[in-house]
This record gives C-alpha cells, structure tokens and sequence, in this order.
C-alpha cells in the first residue's frame, strides 16, 4: 500500500520515522537523501520563517539556542494557515510553558510585542482623524466621546521593561533595561510601524478606550492606578501618530 | 463558468522578475528590459500597509503575475474555502494579467507545510487535481496556468508520465501552463531523464509563461547527482540552453527570472533579465 499524504506529512515532520514506502528514485535505490531533502525544505522554511519574525528573540537566546527552540516549535505547532506573515501566534503561550526558559518571565510579552509589530504592518490603513475637529468642541462634550483607534494601533501591556529590552537589542549603544513595569503601545503613522513605551497609568487609559468606554471612564480608570495622570502627552502621541480614526461625541 | 465576454489583460512575451520589496526604488529607476512582476499571492493577504501600496505603485509601470504558493492544488482534502476567498479579493483589485499556482500539495488537514510536496501520477490524482483547478477557474473566473514541479523522487504507483498528466489536465480543465525549465531539468537531473525528451513530450502549445532560476547541487544516497530547487543563485547554462530549446518550440513567451533566497543587488537580477531579454530576441529573430 504506497504512502497517502497523512504519512508522507508524518515522516516529513519527524526524522526519527523512516522514509514512507512506494517512493523511488527510478533505479531502485534508497530515497532516504531524497526524502530528506522534502524534510530539509520544511525545517528550513519554517524555522526561517520564525527567525524572521522574532529576531529579538534570536538575539535574547543566541541563534543556536533559538534554532533548538524553533525546531521543536514546528514540529508542535506547524502553521495553520498559508499566511506566513501570522505564523508564530503560539509562540507567546509556548515560551511560557516552556520548562528550560520559563524561568525567563520576560520572553512572552518580547514574542507578543514581535508578533503584534508584523500585525500592525500588515493591518487596513486607515485615513487619521482630524484633530482640528477637537478645538471646536467644549471639554465635557470631549470626555463624554468614545474613540475608534487605527487597525494597526496594538496594546501589549507587561511588568517588566518592555520597550528598553526591544531597544536593547535592536539600536546599538541604546541603554540597559531599567527595572520597571513598561507596557508598549506601537502605532503605524504612515508604513512603519513603532513601538512606544507607555506607564502603567497610560496602558489602563487605552485599555478602556480600546473597550470603548468614554474619556471620561478611561480618565477614572488611568487615575486609579495613578492619580497624577496626564492626558495630553499621550492623545498628543496618538495624534501625531495617526493612530486615531475616528472619534464619536455623544448625540444630543 | 469561465467569462468568455471578458478579455483579461496579457502578460507582455518580455522578461519579468519576481518582484522583492528591497529592489522597489532601483526597479523603477532602473528597470532594463522588465516588462512584468510576479508577486507570491500569499505575501499580498494582508489587510493594507506598505505590501499593498508598493503593489498599487507598480502596477501603474508593469504588469502583474499572481504566483500562488499556498492553495495545495494536490492536496488530498478539499481546497480551503477561505483561502480561496482571499484569493479572489487580491485578484479583484489588483486585476493582475495572470495566475498561476503548483502541480504539489503543502496543505495536510489544517496544517500548511510551507513547501511544494510531491504526487503519484494516477487516475485518483489526475481526477483530484482537475476538481481543485476546475474550482479555483470557476471561483476567479479566468484561466490559471499550472507550474511543473521540481522533483527529488517518484512514486513507485505512478501509472503515467508527468507530461500525459499535465495533458490531461489541460483537456480536462482548459487550463494553462507554466514551464518552468528549471524544475524540468532539476527533475530529469535527479530521475534520470533528458530534458530535451521531457519538453519534447510536453503540450507546449498551452504555455503562457516560462520560468528559469538557479539550483544547488548536492548528491544521494547513492552519490548519484541531486539537485535542489534553491532560487538562491543564478541560473545554470544548461537551464539556459533548456530555455532556448523551448522557446524555438513556443515562439516568444512570457520569461521570468525567480531568485527568492539570498536576493542579489537589482543590477545582478536585472543582468539576468537581459540574458532573459537576449534569450527571446534570439528565439524570435527571422
């Protein structure tokens, strides 16, 4: 009985199995080189694929260190869809459960992070709101409004240095992390998208208005966590940012 | 039902490249003898961003060749519905002049393998593969052109050649064919045939595109040659030599240069373009 696709996929993803039957070379000698070529092209594509969407994680674990982990990676969870470009959503959850780095708490959010830059890349453009709008209206009308954030626009909340670890490891003589909780928003004013570090004050702002709750809500819920909060710095981010699509003042 | 009152638009009989993102500004500076791109559909499924807007910039300056890589046309299971939909709308407003997929499957059950899998040549899977390439022409309401493989095995059930099954699947289907001569001579390379024999077997007469690129060499088990479909250098001499003798076959075609891993400097891919471009003034000279 020759192999059906269900084999061929189950030797190709593990080389300890032998090569599936009925395959040949036409004059009858072994195809294990043969068969290993198909295995190699997998591998290769899909651990390439990884480095290519995590190459702050390369550069945190060492490109021996990152080949390991992608090569079992693949194996447990091959792509689930022919859009690479979202290949790698388990990573986060994967490094977390992960018995030999889980003791590196950080590397979660620093997959989350990579992977939500590649969204915000690949997301719907959107034409940016027009501030001038804002000066006409009266500051109760304004903290009364919702707002609608562009598609590429991504919270990735954390507790730990977030963006100075990104830095770290992307811009040469950028500084040390430095011990603090440092959620990152990334906005994408034009075609690049940029990561930002936010306080923890800022992160629960945007999380209600990410919610759609009001201004005025998410200012209650930013003072909670810090009742020095600021508002203008980050709607100023926002703004010069393109990262505001629209915003919704209550009917009358 | 295919639209017959539609004219789609044509690939130019010039040389194309396929088309990577680090070569947009040089492309259009300097673009030689291109007259095409082709763009893997799969990196054009997203949303917007830049992917899309490079697109709508050049497609005012050349026509545009969707090379799917990710619909698994021999898979053993149906063809993923949704993939199929996302197909559909880049081709809806890209308008592109041509598309073509692979004579191989990736996808197996939800997984997508992310490389061009081998088939037997049986009735089971000539039956198969006409059914997905009816449905795909059905759904995008134009001709495809199905692209041979490169092979580093056979199947020992196989009850035809590679030429009678792509045949057949031009009978059956009406569909197109793109040749790619490299594939061709990596496979008869590595299963011990002759190229000139293979294309002389082939039904030219369904060529709408001709693809050329480079290999690696390696050896098998039994240190026969092997050759591996990398795309990561120039094209050998003797693929040129292959794509003369098809083109005296075809008349002038649509030529495409692939170079997908360690992509050169535009100069060096645009000097393959005009080998490409010396290739088809030759083949057409009176």
């Amino acid at each position: 009985m020759p192999a059906d696709q269900t084999q061929f996929r189950t030797a190709l993803l593990d080389p300890t199995l032998p090569v599936p039957v009925g395959l040949t070379d036409g004059a009858g000698q072994p195809t294990t080189k043969r068969f290993a070529v198909y295995r190699n092209n997998v591998t290769v594509a899909l651990t390439e694929a990884l480095k290519t969407a995590f190459p702050v994680l390369v550069s945190l674990l060492g490109r021996d260190s990152f080949d390991q982990l992608a090569r079992l990676f693949v194996r447990t969870h091959p792509p689930t869809s022919p859009l690479m470009m979202h290949y790698g959503a388990h990573m986060p959850a994967f490094l977390s459960d992960f018995p030999p780095l889980s003791h590196i708490k950080y590397l979660s959010d620093v997959a989350r992070l990579e992977l939500a830059l590649r969204q915000s890349y690949h997301a719907a453009d959107m034409d940016p709101f027009d501030a001038s709008r804002l000066g006409r209206l009266d500051a109760d009308r304004i903290m009364a409004s919702t707002l609608t954030l562009a598609p590429a626009t991504i919270l990735i909340p954390s507790v730990w240095p977030l963006f100075d670890i990104w830095r770290y490891n992307t811009q040469s003589g950028a500084p040390k992390p430095r011990a603090m909780a440092q959620p990152v928003l990334i906005t994408r004013a034009e075609f690049d998208p940029e990561p930002h570090p936010l306080t923890p004050a800022q992160a629960a702002w945007l999380t209600k208005i990410m919610d759609g709750a009001t201004l005025v809500a998410a200012q209650d819920s930013a003072m909670a966590v810090d009742p020095g909060f600021d508002l203008s710095a980050l709607l100023t981010l926002l703004i010069q940012n393109n990262a505001i699509a629209n915003f919704t003042t209550p009917k009358d | 039902m295919l639209d017959a009152t539609r004219t789609p638009p044509r690939l130019p009989c010039a040389p194309g490249v396929g088309y990577k993102p680090q070569h947009f500004s040089d492309l259009r500076a300097a673009p030689g003898p291109i007259g095409w791109l082709e763009v893997h559909a799969e990196n054009y499924m997203g949303d917007g961003g830049r992917p899309h807007a490079q697109l709508r910039a050049l497609r005012d300056d050349f026509a545009i060749s969707v090379h799917g890589v990710g619909l698994s046309i021999g898979g053993e299971g149906p063809l993923d519905k949704d993939h199929l939909d996302r197909l559909k709308s880049l081709m809806t407003w890209l308008e592109p002049a041509s598309f073509s997929e692979h004579l191989a499957w990736s996808t197996h059950g939800t997984e997508f393998l992310d490389d061009l899998l081998p088939l037997p040549y049986t009735e089971a899977t000539l039956a198969r593969v006409a059914s997905h390439i009816d449905q795909v022409q059905d759904v995008l309401g134009r001709q495809m052109l199905l692209e041979n493989p490169s092979s580093y095995l056979a199947f020992a059930d196989s009850t035809m050649s590679e030429t009678d099954f792509l045949s057949e699947l031009v009978q059956r289907t009406g569909c197109g064919l793109l040749l790619d001569v490299n594939n061709v001579f990596i496979s008869a390379t590595n299963l011990n045939y002759t190229p000139e024999g293979y294309l002389d077997a082939y039904p030219i007469h369904a060529v709408g595109e001709i693809h050329v690129g480079g290999h690696d060499a390696d050896a098998d088990d039994a240190g026969a040659p092997l050759l591996i479909d990398s795309h990561g250098r120039a094209t050998a001499d003797p693929v040129w030599a292959l794509l003369d003798h098809a083109l005296a076959a075809t008349g002038s075609a649509p030529v495409l240069v692939e170079w997908d891993n360690d992509v050169p400097h535009w100069a060096t891919l645009r000097a393959e373009a005009e080998r490409a471009a010396h290739a088809l003034a030759t083949a057409t000279a009176p």
